[in-house]
Parts: structure tokens; C-alpha cells; sequence
């Protein structure tokens, strides 16, 4: 089978919510350019927002919060581990793509008035922008891929990016359909392809039971990783509050401003606020490990008119099976709360902090390589951050054109690749892709959920070494099977850096997240610094510390200390477990 | 050994049903097959119609919203049930 070769400017990898969003901003700078967007399944209904969303979490909006008031609530959110300068490159972008997104034809919930609905969910600042009709969001995209000529390709299962000299030279694919292996030139590349959502194993045991689309493998994480790009914050783990079995969001922060909210099992609040934080899961933790659980969400006192709105929002967006899900177990959130649970694990920048380090312009540290989205390491961005990251990295990928030629082909490095991918198919017997995915995710259950230990996680990197030499013999029966089987390598690969990047933090931080029972306490003299990973000049996967640049939006003490104080007090509640006493005491700002 | 097989491809029940009396695939529509993120159905050619082929199912449901003949329909997984 021959090799089917491409060569474009710019090719972007992942067709879900910021590569769109960056091909188009591409083409926009430079209609030259040949922009080329490769997608794993179809952008008609790909990524995290196929079944679109129900509102933005982060809308910066004036007259309701400025990018200064964002930049410091998320610094402190995230334990003051920000580069601020990113987190205000998309604070400072956030109205401009709002109003972009309007233009286009995304419907905002606006009062009476026809200003922006915003609503406060958040422990200090009001951010929360509903779209309760935001299921048409991948067809407004389309359009503007459509309008802006972009080049699309459906199943094109991208495996490894390909450098020359420390630099992008473009990336590998198969399909998914016929095992044609492609290889794409390109003079800049822009990383789109979403969380590492399919690390640990769900409580159900169902492979693809997962809160992320199960798409989403952590192939960005690993394709990043072998090109030589450093990652940070792998440690701040993703761990969501969910239903419990469907895996799916409760949407805590749709019901809220309804009057909805997270309850113990004597229906009573125990955190004052459901904005989804490391602090808030461990105090979800707490509920469940004092005897207080199940945590389930609270609707049962509302109005009738108020929990038929509220049906309509959940039931068509983001997940609309939830419906049918509750209806299967009897659950009619008139009559009883939502039983809820702590997910297992995932790496996702755009919920907590984990991801690819890129700088304000989305450049990582490999010249010519360009991310956005949830695997880029801009803290708490969601589904507006990956808009904004896409469209600063579709301009810095076009630019980067302007300056640089093709890089030379490693022709060495592409026949290599080639090699890896296709020997699964061509084994006579092996492994099967399913079997090994299932033990290697449940490993990262066993040894990798928090509290995190750390012989247990010795222990876990043991197994991922032993998994890793398995690997040789994965068989895929048909292409098909040949993308789980690479997959399996994207989340073994994801499994080692959370366990080494776990490892090598050595105190407490970000509440549940990063939890370490045998380092308790926050050690800001030595830990008030991002870890980064990457793989050095012999292969190894390395960890070190970068320092954290200079606030560029000052703190006060009282207001570091924020979402520190997220349990109701006793006085209130009828019970309080006490808040982790090791992590509790603001931090000095770097 | 050729029976197992044919039972791990093709389980006795999975979440994605196609009803073959509204499916379209024989007049060349494909669009549940296009739009699944997982890749997960396919057509059968010999019958013209669509169907599960991997029991991969994230129960997000474009299959079932944009089938233009309302055939398909997406139970959540006996296993999340």
C-alpha cells in the first residue's frame, strides 16, 4: 500500500471546537494559504461539543465582569499555578468572540432589555452566558469552514507529529476506513484534538462510559509529547462531579441560577458554590468519605415551570440521552434528586490545568507547533477559551507561514512511523486492542486516582512499563480496530505522565486533583511553580519546574484565600467535615 | 473458535437499533454512518440498510437527531442502564 502524501501550509488536527475555529482564522489572515483540517471521525459532529452546549462558563462580558476580575479569580481557582499572561490573552479576546459567535448565528440568552442573561456561578465573578438553544453550534461552524474554503478530511486518524531539527514539519495519519497511511507536510501545525478523556476507567466499567467524547483518546498529549514539546500541569488531574453511570455532567451550572444545586443525602447544601474547582471535588470527597453521600443534584423544590425549562436545556444539549437515562431509572427531577458521583480520572486544560504549554500567541515551545483547546494548558478555559486559542492560534500558524518554508522531510522518521502503525494489522495473532485498553485504564483507576500514594504510583508505572512492551502485540482484525489499537498507545502514553508528573510534585495543591497522602501540605516555598514534562534528547521522560511569571494582575491576601472557604460552615449546615487544614492557608503570590 | 468470534462482533442487543422499514441506505443516504464520532455503524451493503457494526457507543445521539427518516434510535448501554 502506498503512502498517500499531502503538502499544505498550515494543517490543523482535530475538527471539534478550536480547530474549526483556527483553520478559519488561518484563511482569514491569509486566503493564500492552503489550510488543511484533519479530522478523526466527521466535523459535521465532532468533539466535545458535538451535540453543542448549553452556554459558556467564562463570558467576559462589560458591565458584567473585565478581563482583570477573570485573570484573577481563575489565578485563584487553580492555587495561583497561571501564566496570567494566557489566561488574559483569552479574557481580553473573550467579548470579541462572543460577538463574532452572535454574528454568525449562535443564539445568546439576552433579558428584557436585550443585553447578555449573565449569570453568577462562579465563587466570586459572574461569567456564566446560557444558550439554550446552542445545539446548531457545529452547523455554524461548518458554514464558516464552508465560507472560508478550508480543506477538510473526515477519519483521518493523525498518530505522530513529524519534526526536523527541534522543528514542525507536518504530521502522519491512517484511515480509519482503509488503513491508507497518509503523511502531510505542513509549514506550522495547530494541535486540536481535545482532552485525554479516555485515561481512567469509568466506576460502570463501560470502555466508552465516558464524561469526554471517547474520541478524544489523549492523542494531542502524546503526538506532542515525541515531537519534544514541553506539558505542564499533567498532576492538576481532571475530576468531575457527574451522574452517577451515565458519566455525563449534572449541569450544576445550568440548574443553578434556577435555584438548583449540589446536596448531601439529607438533601442539604454542604459547598456554597458548584463551580467545578479541585477545591470543590474535595469537598465533594469529604461528603461522600464523612458518611454524608451519595451527593446528588437538587431540583426536587422547584417550581414545575421552572424544572420544564430546566428539561428542555438539559434534554437537547451537550448530552440530551440524559433524558432518556433518567426516565430508564425512574428519576423525574420532581419527585427525586439526581444521584451523583467523583469520575475517574482524565488530563483536560480546559476543565482544570492540564495540557500542552503554549504562550499567549498558542506557540509551544516547538517552533512551528501550535495548540489550542482543551489540550492546551490555559487553566478552566472551556468551550469559549478553545475559540479564542483557536482563533490566536490560527493567526500564529499563518504568520509563522509568512516566515518560514517547508521543513525537510525526515523521510527516515516517516517510514519509522509508517512501520509502527500499520503492524498491528499485519500481526497473524495478538493482543486484542479492547482487552488491553480495559486492564491499562483500570491500572490508572488502581494506582493513579486520588488520594493520590506514592508506592501506589510506582507501583502504576511498573504496569504502564509492562503494558508499553505488550503494545508489540496489539492485532487489529480490520482498520477499525487499528484505531483502538494507536489509541491504546496515546493512553498508555498519557498514563506514564500523569503518574511521573504526579510523582515528581511533592506536596498538596488544588484540592482533590493533586492530593497526596504522603505529602499532605502545601509547600509553596518549594511548589508555587509549574512542572512541566517533556521527553529529552535520550528518549526519557523528564520532569522540571518553570517559574511562574510575574503577576500582571495583583492579589490580595483575603481574596487568595477564596476558594479555600468553599464549605458551608456547620452552623449552617446540619454537619461539615473539616476542609483539608494542610492546604487551607492562602499562598504568597510568586 | 469461529463461533466465538461471530458472537463478540455481533452481540444480541446493542444501543444503536436502525428501523429497516424507514432506513434509506439502499437510495444512498449515509448520513448516521457519516456522522457518528466513534465510526461505529456502517451500511450493510447486501440489505441496503444501516447498521451497529461496534458496540462503541458514546449514546450522543447526532445518528439518531439527523437521520433524515427518523430510523434510528439510540438506547443508553445496557451497562449505564
Amino acid at each position: 500500500m502506498n503512502t498517500i502524501e499531502h503538502e499544505v501550509d498550515v494543517l490543523v488536527i482535530g475538527g471539534g471546537t478550536a480547530g474549526p475555529m483556527a483553520a478559519v482564522k488561518a484563511k482569514q489572515q491569509n486566503p493564500a494559504l492552503r489550510v488543511l483540517l484533519l479530522e478523526k471521525a466527521n466535523v459535521k459532529r465532532s468533539g466535545a461539543i458535538a451535540m453543542g452546549m448549553d452556554g459558556l462558563n467564562n463570558a467576559i462580558i462589560p458591565g458584567h465582569a473585565t478581563p482583570e476580575q477573570y485573570v484573577r479569580e481563575i489565578t485563584i481557582a487553580n492555587d495561583g499555578i497561571v501564566n496570567q499572561k494566557t489566561v488574559m490573552a483569552y479574557a481580553q479576546g473573550s467579548f470579541d468572540m462572543i460577538q463574532e459567535l452572535d454574528r454568525w448565528g449562535v443564539k445568546f440568552e439576552r433579558d428584557e432589555t436585550g443585553d447578555y442573561a449573565v449569570r453568577k456561578v462562579h465563587h466570586m465573578g459572574s461569567y456564566v452566558l446560557p444558550m439554550p438553544e446552542g445545539h446548531d453550534m457545529k452547523k455554524v461552524l461548518y458554514r464558516q469552514l464552508k465560507r472560508a474554503r478550508v480543506e477538510v478530511t473526515s477519519r483521518l486518524v493523525a498518530t505522530r507529529l513529524l519534526t526536523t531539527d527541534g522543528r514542525i514539519a507536518g504530521a502522519t495519519a491512517f484511515d480509519c476506513r482503509t488503513a491508507e497511511f497518509h503523511s502531510v507536510r505542513a509549514k506550522s501545525v495547530v494541535l486540536c484534538t481535545g482532552a485525554a478523556g479516555r485515561l481512567g476507567l469509568p466506576a460502570s466499567g463501560y470502555l466508552f462510559g465516558t464524561y469526554e467524547n471517547p474520541t478524544n483518546a489523549g492523542d494531542g498529549y502524546s503526538m506532542a509529547y515525541h515531537a519534544g514539546a514541553e506539558l505542564s500541569g499533567i498532576e492538576c488531574f481532571q475530576i468531575n462531579p457527574l451522574i452517577k453511570d451515565y458519566n455525563g455532567p449534572a449541569c450544576a451550572y445550568v440548574t443553578g441560577p434556577f435555584g438548583g444545586y449540589t446536596a448531601n443525602a439529607d438533601g442539604q447544601r454542604f459547598i456554597e458554590c458548584d463551580y467545578w474547582s479541585g477545591q470543590m471535588m474535595w469537598e465533594f470527597y469529604q461528603e461522600l468519605q464523612g458518611g454524608h453521600g451519595p451527593v446528588f443534584l437538587k431540583l426536587d423544590h422547584l417550581a414545575e415551570e421552572t424544572i420544564s425549562t430546566i428539561e428542555t436545556i438539559l434534554h437537547t444539549n451537550e448530552r440530551p440521552s440524559r433524558g432518556r437515562f433518567h426516565s430508564g431509572r425512574g428519576t423525574d427531577y420532581r419527585e427525586r434528586m439526581v444521584e451523583m458521583h467523583i469520575s475517574e480520572i482524565g488530563l483536560c486544560s480546559g476543565h482544570s490545568a492540564s495540557g500542552v504549554w503554549v504562550d499567549e500567541h498558542a506557540r509551544t515551545t516547538v517552533p512551528g507547533l501550535h495548540a489550542a483547546g482543551d489540550l492546551a494548558c490555559v487553566p478552566h478555559n472551556y468551550m469559549l477559551g478553545a475559540f479564542v486559542y483557536g482563533k490566536l492560534a490560527g493567526q500564529s500558524a499563518a504568520s509563522f507561514c509568512a516566515e518560514h518554508e517547508l521543513a525537510p522531510l525526515d523521510v527516515g522518521q516517516l517510514e519509522a512511523e509508517r512501520t509502527r502503525v500499520l503492524a498491528p494489522l499485519l500481526r497473524e495473532r495478538g493482543l486484542p486492542p479492547n482487552q488491553v485498553e480495559y486492564k491499562l485504564r483500570r491500572m490508572v483507576n488502581d494506582y493513579l486516582q486520588p488520594p493520590k500514594v506514592t508506592r501506589k504510583m510506582e507501583i502504576g508505572l511498573e504496569r504502564f512499563a509492562a503494558i508499553e512492551s505488550d503494545l508489540d502485540q496489539l492485532k487489529a482484525r480490520d482498520p477499525h480496530e487499528l484505531m483502538r489499537a494507536m489509541e491504546v498507545h496515546f493512553i498508555r502514553d498519557c498514563a506514564e505522565m500523569a503518574a511521573r508528573a504526579s510523582l515528581y510534585r511533592s506536596e498538596s495543591r488544588w484540592g482533590l486533583y493533586h492530593a497526596r497522602v504522603d505529602y499532605p501540605e502545601r509547600n509553596d516555598a518549594e511548589w508555587l511553580v509549574h512542572a512541566q514534562l517533556r521527553k529529552d534528547a535520550q528518549g526519557r521522560m523528564v520532569s522540571f519546574k518553570r517559574a511562574i511569571e510575574p503577576y500582571i494582575v495583583p492579589l490580595s491576601d483575603s481574596e487568595r484565600a477564596a476558594y479555600r472557604r468553599l464549605r458551608i460552615p456547620a452552623a449552617q449546615a446540619s454537619h461539615a467535615a473539616p476542609s483539608p487544614p494542610s492546604q487551607s492557608s492562602p499562598w504568597s503570590p510568586p | 473458535m469461529s463461533q466465538r468470534i461471530a458472537i463478540s462482533l455481533s452481540p444480541s442487543s446493542v444501543p444503536v437499533t436502525v428501523d429497516e422499514d424507514k432506513c434509506i441506505a439502499d437510495k444512498g443516504c449515509t448520513v448516521c454512518v457519516d456522522v457518528c464520532p466513534l465510526d461505529v455503524l456502517a451500511i450493510d451493503v447486501s440489505r441496503g440498510k444501516a447498521y451497529m457494526k461496534f458496540d462503541e457507543c458514546w449514546y450522543c445521539m447526532p445518528c439518531e437527531k439527523d437521520c433524515p427518516t427518523g430510523a434510528v434510535h439510540v438506547d443508553i448501554p445496557y451497562l449505564l442502564r
